[in-house]
């Protein structure tokens, strides 16, 4: 093997992603935890990392309790009919208790978050979104992180948990390697919070050649939340759930806006009104959810799914009516640039203007996430005051592996976190994580540095292969593996799969 | 090529590579000017786009689905605190908007927590998060939930 350099860090606490999960976990621990090295690692720059890298016009979970709008229950209550009755109502419950503080501090911050001019209270899009220009959210809290950890690695992609060797079942670090140097870096930890992102790109995109890279979620979200907990044995939970969006053509702008504040609607080519049709069809397979209002959103894409394999597409959002008024045609648009400017891009080159024309919809390919309107993830530790017995095991967000915490994607069971919960979460994972370090005392954790080389020999085999085995291979053969070989991004969905295969 | 590089603008200076999420925009070492090494893989976000203190890189549409002759021109003032756009149809019909960024001067209103006063056991052990009850702006303090409440199955 080539040499490559060792970094060697020790910390208290590893924070692995910096996206909004892992922010808020950087932030929280530094309260809480004063004299401990808090260490956070991202693989890309935090200033414009995760989901939120692009911005977002509108933090989708917000109770609003100050004006009683909206209670955690009533929260809980939503997300398990949308999810079908799989959801951790324990985890749900403290989530949503604590999203408000952190929206509120988001706004003292600088982010602009929208007011209703009569109510005075922020401009609801829907009953529990509402409307912010966030193009710079993700600066705004990547500067509270960074004010609070000791160090923020960017560039640094982390690949396998460390175990401790003094006590079965607890990690003790994470490594990876730098995507800049190639240099290999170690952190051990008494305690890591994985804040990583989902998984794009495990199901062939709907668009092929340049356009695979347009997909909905952001396509470097390699799957690191379950990859790094899974090796290590952690507990998993609805990892067969898969999420599949319903979105405008080509650009998978979003339709939240459109349908709950824009009032759009959707029809079939033919002009008519479709869902009400599947209404029996979907009856007889999933009974009484049908029946529940809000309809769940999985159903609501089956009837569109099966409206289109009935011959009746494409889809159409009913633009024209609603952006003859200019502020909502502002409002249609802003809600692009602010979160998805491809599909204005997509639009512009298309000449598709929705006053005019309504645009097609299609449903996306599926992603495994956690923090979206989709519940896989890692199989967590509720709170003390609330969960019952067998969802409680010493500290809130901690997997079934001691000392290892989740949050946002990383977590499952806890649907409709979005932004503002995935940072929530983080919180409350750092939190727990500081509490676990301290009554930790002075134990230590053991990691052996064979433990440490055999995941580097590990990180570093494929290029060991494609030195070895170059000439062995044909011309085709040599032009894909160097493709893959020299792709970041691809390296490690290509140890992912070998992981898998052994 | 979603992102591509106007060459004559480009001054090699790295902020693009600097900022772009998915690892994509690098100096070429021949031309020493940004070049997107993967298009395929490219989410649009404009990060870059927006970095970019020359101006110097812009986007077009995937050429699976989008005709040449578009564009979406963004200007970032970080200064001003708001942000311009300016999308060009094919056709040439033209729309642009105007939206803030921050309403705070930068960086000034975010606290470093190190600097509050340490918090005691009590705090330590309850469900409370930092700044919490106050900020949750509610009399009532942290909801609770009683443990049977949780178990009574699906309820609508």
């Amino acid at each position: 093997m080539a040499k490559r350099k060792t970094v060697w860090e020790d910390c208290d606490i590893l924070v692995v992603g910096g996206g909004m999960a892992g922010t808020g976990a950087a932030y929280e621990a530094r309260y809480w935890g004063r004299d401990m090295k808090i260490i956070c690692a991202e693989k890309a720059n935090i200033d414009r990392s995760g989901a939120v890298a692009q911005g977002l016009y509108a933090i989708n979970c917000y109770m609003g309790m100050q004006w009683d709008e909206n209670q955690p229950e009533d929260h809980v209550r939503y997300a398990r009919n949308d999810l079908m009755g799989l959801v951790r109502e324990d985890l749900a419950f403290d989530m949503a208790r604590h999203v408000d503080s952190a929206v509120h501090k988001f706004e003292e911050w600088g982010l602009p978050i929208m007011r209703n001019e009569e109510s005075g209270r922020y401009q609801r899009e829907g009953k529990w979104q509402i409307m912010i220009h966030g193009e710079s959210y993700k600066p705004i809290v990547a500067e509270a992180a960074r004010n609070s950890a000791d160090k923020i690695y960017n560039r640094i992609m982390i690949t396998h948990l460390l175990m401790d060797e003094g006590r079965e079942n607890r990690v003790g670090g994470a490594v990876g390697f730098n995507c800049r140097t190639g240099d290999y870096h170690v952190f051990r930890a008494k305690a890591v919070i994985v804040g990583a992102g989902g998984a794009s790109h495990i199901f062939k995109p709907r668009s092929v050649g340049e356009g695979m890279g347009r997909t909905w979620y952001a396509p470097w979200s390699s799957g690191s939340a379950y990859a790094l907990p899974i090796e290590v044995g952690a507990k998993m939970t609805q990892m067969e759930n898969r999420i599949v969006l319903t979105r405008f053509k080509d650009g998978y702008g979003p339709v939240g806006a459109y349908f709950l504040h824009l009032k759009t609607y959707t029809q079939n080519t033919y002009g008519e009104e479709y869902e009400s049709k599947w209404y029996e069809h979907t009856k007889a397979m999933v009974g009484e959810y049908i029946d529940h209002t809000p309809t769940p959103t999985c159903l609501r894409n089956h009837a569109f799914i099966e409206e289109v394999k009935a011959g009746r597409g494409p889809i159409h959002m009913v633009t024209m009516e609603a952006f003859q008024d200019p502020h909502l045609e502002e409002i249609g648009w802003e809600n692009f640039l602010g979160m998805t400017v491809g599909q204005a891009v997509v639009w512009a080159s298309q000449n598709i203007d929705p006053k005019y024309i309504n645009p097609e919809l299609t449903t996306s390919e599926p992603y495994v996430m956690g923090s979206h309107a989709t519940c896989s993830g890692a199989w967590v530790s509720g709170p003390e005051d609330i969960s019952p017995p067998e969802y409680f095991w010493g500290y809130n967000r901690m997997l079934t592996v001691d000392g290892l915490f989740g949050a946002g994607d990383t977590v499952g069971g806890t649907a409709h976190k979005f932004s503002s919960g995935s940072f929530t979460e983080g919180r409350i994972a750092a939190k727990a994580a500081v509490k676990y370090i301290l009554d930790m005392g002075n134990e230590k954790i053991q990691v052996s540095n064979k433990q440490c080389e055999d995941l580097k020999e590990i990180i570093y085999k494929p290029l060991e292969n494609y030195t070895v085995g170059r000439n062995e291979i044909t011309r085709v053969l040599f032009l894909q593996a160097t493709y893959y070989l020299f792709k970041d991004s691809n390296v490690l969905k290509k140890l992912w799969m070998n992981i898998v295969a052994v | 090529m979603p992102t591509f590089v106007y060459m004559t603008r480009c001054d090699g200076c790295g902020h693009c590579v600097d900022i772009c999420p998915s690892d994509i925009m690098h100096i070429d070492k021949t031309i020493r000017r940004a070049v997107n090494i993967e298009p395929n893989m490219c989410w649009e976000c404009y990060s870059c786009v927006k970095a970019c203190p020359q101006n110097a890189i812009d986007v077009r549409g995937y050429a699976d689905f989008a005709p040449l002759g578009h564009s979406v021109r963004v200007l970032r003032e970080e200064e001003k605190g708001t942000i311009s756009w300016k999308i060009k149809f094919r056709d040439g019909r033209e729309k642009n908007f105007l939206s803030p960024i921050t309403t705070k001067p930068w960086g000034e209103n975010i606290p470093k927590l190190g600097d509050l006063e340490v918090p005691d056991q009590s705090a330590l052990d309850s469900q409370l998060l930092c700044f919490e009850p106050d900020a949750l702006n509610v009399d009532t303090g942290l909801p609770v939930i009683s443990k049977d409440k949780l178990k009574e199955g699906v309820y609508y």
